[in-house]
């Protein structure tokens, strides 16, 4: 009955479904549901910009209005992976420049972009709305006044932690006084000052603002001028916060300002800025609402507590390490706080950690607390710290969290860990999506424990750690059904990567190796980095470096 | 000593090994070529070899398989992209560091009579005036009033009061400098002020007298 129905009618069916996973279903029904919607398909996920050419992209969506791409692997935050490895964006942004004149959103991570791809950017969509810029290098303020300048409807601008080079901060000034539209402005990341009453003026035009994030020198005054023109924020976030520290006892003026829009923040990110603990504590007693807070050690345990005790709506918790290197502990942050927010925070769900110390008892008593975790990611600063006070291994505390937390997509361990650990994860982790792990296991077991118990694993990432070339070609298979798997400084051959290869013409083995050709050395020398994707694109990419091998096309058709 | 362990690369048996020994006994890791014959059963081997791999890798310091060459892994602080904090963020808490450790000069003042310190950050302030103001505030509970002015801090810039100053019952500021020396506050230019002073005390004048002479000294050698 369905192919008697008009493709209106389908079509407007098909405006309902906004899911990617739903919309890949009703294509797949049959021919002319998959003409329909790929007409009809308005936004488009690119996971992985190799994983897809922008030719076929265009060609299967020909009406896309808003575009998501990430770029290089997660582990390219650590510099693990070299400098010039890809994820450009310009062949993406020029190709759509020609086929989508109407495109209103794009929102890319990790990736390179130039200040020729935004000029052309602003210059080639009149409706251009979203510009969302995560993690992000290649670009200057340069690119940045061209987008003010041109992009009349821009409604949201956001450069979150990408590395922009500062020539000057007029750029705010190329916003025309007759843009009031934005809601949503990020520029933490910019070096220097920006030119403030430029700010101001928008801010005062900006009656849809509803998020700012601001850079680093921000004058208290005008910090609380800015907040009293913008009652309606709800997200607030500024680097230099250092004036909070003798604030609540010397401007008691500016209070009333900063109580009011506190009890509206849901975000919060302080991560940047050093606070003490008791001031922290007033700020966030405050915001009682709070869902998301991203802050430094400095909050320490007891300041967790407070936290605990005050913000029952919180979802997500980032504790970021003030002195990454230190050797010494520099705050009183310990496992404890960790195990306070779960007992006391109903709906946390995503967790982000950073500490000096765990034991087996604290993760078996947070994965009791908290059995609605979907991210746990823990990071003990020394990478294979034993349970401090058992010396064992941080095995079962890890169990214990995928075995309680069955709904658990995101999961980034530490600390001493042998393959048992890898086994609970394999049997339990059945709904784990991206698992990260470095300096863990003993054996090739353990990464096939994961390779074949994770039915819904998409990204894998690993360094250091003893696992080879038999459990990859055991499950080869299974990399197709992924995203893609990194692995850096274990023991995987250049041999094996050959061979996996041959075996899976629609997998891209790429050997990241600094050192000169695989070839020049032994077949069983393991490679220092290995990037495995699947793809519908080419397999030998245009733009790769001298330092990245993927097998030639030619030969694994030939001679497989 | 390595009785029962097979040191050829093992078959890997995918079945997880039935009556085998837990390999997640021996906590931390090997070297890539000692990789176990998975199907052996543990228990054969000598007792005393895994109690030392137990130590071994108990102290923390597990050697991570190498790939270059089999050299011991780095010392931590050297190893690349750990812990795993976005160069970003590195690169925005290194600069603010360095601003901070610039930035940062809190001193402890303490005033006599006073039942508590308080602490100040020196670098609030641009100049003697605004900080003197700034204590006047702090202690001004604390000021004598009457026979010794309601003022509290009296105007320290005017060296030709100094002698004044020191024969009354006002309250002077004083601080120890670098060398462990208490000095008068007021002498040296602001900035240097900020750099050697190590904590303030506000005594009375007539405590205070002690102190002129070596002020005087060196104010003397200063000119």
């Amino acid at each position: 009955m369905a192919y008697s129905f008009p493709e209106e009618v389908l079509e407007h069916v098909f405006s309902f479904l906004s899911s990617d996973r739903d919309r890949n279903a009703v294509s797949l029904v049959c021919k002319s549901w998959y003409d329909i919607e790929r007409w009809c398909r308005r936004r488009v996920f690119v996971g992985n910009c190799y994983a897809v050419s922008p030719e076929i992209v265009i060609r299967r969506f020909p009406e896309l209005r808003a575009v998501e791409m990430k770029g290089k692997p997660h582990f390219a935050d650590f510099n693990l992976v070299p400098e010039g490895w890809g994820a450009c964006a310009y062949p993406w942004i020029a190709a759509m420049a020609e086929a989508y004149p109407f495109l209103e959103e794009i929102r890319l991570k990790r990736m390179v972009v130039t200040d020729e791809s935004l000029e052309l950017i602003s210059k080639s969509y009149k409706n251009f709305k979203v510009l969302v810029l995560t993690s992000c290098e290649g670009f200057t303020t340069d690119g940045l006044a061209s987008i003010a300048a041109n992009c009349r409807h821009l409604r949201e601008l956001d450069l979150r932690e990408s590395e922009v080079e500062d020539l000057s901060g007029h750029w705010l000034s190329h916003f025309p006084d007759s843009c009031t539209s934005l809601v949503s402005l990020n520029m933490s990341c910019l070096g220097s000052e920006v030119s403030f009453s430029a700010l101001e003026r928008l801010v005062a035009r900006s009656p849809n603002l509803r998020t700012l994030r601001l850079n680093r020198a921000v004058p208290l005054e005008r910090l609380a001028n800015l907040i009293r023109r913008a009652p309606q924020l709800v997200e607030l976030a500024c680097k230099q916060l250092k004036a909070l520290s003798g604030f609540w006892d010397v401007v008691p003026s500016y209070l009333p300002a900063m109580y009011s829009v506190c009890s509206g923040i849901t975000s919060l990110n302080l991560s940047y800025a050093a606070i003490p603990s008791s001031d922290l504590v007033k700020l966030i007693s405050q915001c009682q609402n709070l869902q998301r807070l991203w802050v430094l050690d400095y909050i320490e345990d007891s300041g967790l507590e407070a936290l605990a005790a005050s913000c029952k709506d919180l979802q997500e918790l980032r504790v970021f390490p003030s002195d990454p290197f230190g050797a010494e502990p520099n705050v009183s942050l310990t496992e404890q706080g960790l195990v306070s927010v779960s007992e006391g925070c109903p709906k946390l769900e995503s967790v982000l950690y950073f500490c000096r110390q765990m034991s087996n008892a604290a993760l078996i008593a947070i994965a009791k607390n908290r059995p609605n975790f979907i991210r746990f990611r823990l990071c003990i600063i020394d990478p294979q710290a034993p349970d401090y006070l058992t010396l064992e291994p941080l095995d079962a505390g890890f169990g214990a969290i995928v075995e309680n937390c069955k709904e658990l997509r995101r999961l980034s361990m530490t600390g001493l860990l042998t393959d048992r650990v890898f086994k609970y994860i394999g049997s339990h982790a059945k709904k784990l999506e991206m698992l990260s792990i470095a300096f863990a296991g003993d054996s090739d077991l353990g990464l096939h424990h994961v390779l074949s118990g994770c039915d819904s694993l998409r990204k894998l990432e690993i360094r250091d750690c003893p696992f080879g070339d038999k459990a990859l070609l055991a499950n080869a298979a299974k990399l197709e059904t992924m995203r893609s798997l990194w692995m850096s400084s274990c023991s995987v051959s250049f041999g094996a990567c050959k061979l996996l290869a041959q075996k899976m013409p629609r997998l891209n083995v790429e050997v990241i190796d600094e050192r000169g050709p695989p070839d020049s050395r032994p077949e069983d020398c393991s490679v220092e980095r290995v990037y495995v994707y699947r793809t519908v694109a080419s397999r030998r990419r245009l733009d790769m470096p001298d330092f990245v091998w993927t097998l030639d096309e030619d030969s694994s058709l030939r001679y497989s | 000593m390595e009785v029962g362990l097979n040191f050829k690369e093992t078959e890997l048996c995918l079945g997880l090994p039935g009556g085998g020994g837990d390999i997640g006994k021996t906590s931390g890791k090997r070297g890539f070529a000692e990789t176990v014959d998975l199907k052996l059963n543990l228990l054969h081997s000598d007792d005393s070899d895994l109690k030392d791999n137990v130590e071994n890798s108990a102290s923390g310091v597990g050697e991570a398989v190498p790939i270059k060459d089999p050299v011991k892994p780095p010392a931590k602080a050297q190893v690349v992209g750990w812990p795993p904090v976005r160069s970003f963020r590195k690169n925005v808490m290194a600069k603010q560091k360095s601003e901070e450790t610039a930035a940062a000069a809190f001193v402890k003042v303490s005033m006599d009579g006073a039942p508590y310190l308080r602490k100040v950050d020196l670098r609030m302030y641009q100049s003697y005036k605004e900080l003197s103001d700034a204590l006047a505030k702090m202690f001004s509970s604390f000021t004598m009033v009457g026979k010794y002015g309601s003022q509290g801090m009296i105007d320290f810039m005017n060296e030709g009061k100094l002698m004044d100053l020191l024969n009354s019952s006002e309250y002077v500021p004083s601080y120890e400098d670098k060398d462990g020396d208490w000095m008068l506050v007021g002498d040296v230019p602001w900035e240097m002020f900020v750099e050697s002073c190590k904590r303030l005390r506000i005594m009375k004048g007539s405590e205070a007298i002690g102190l002129a002479p070596r002020a005087v000294e060196k104010c003397k050698s200063r000119c």
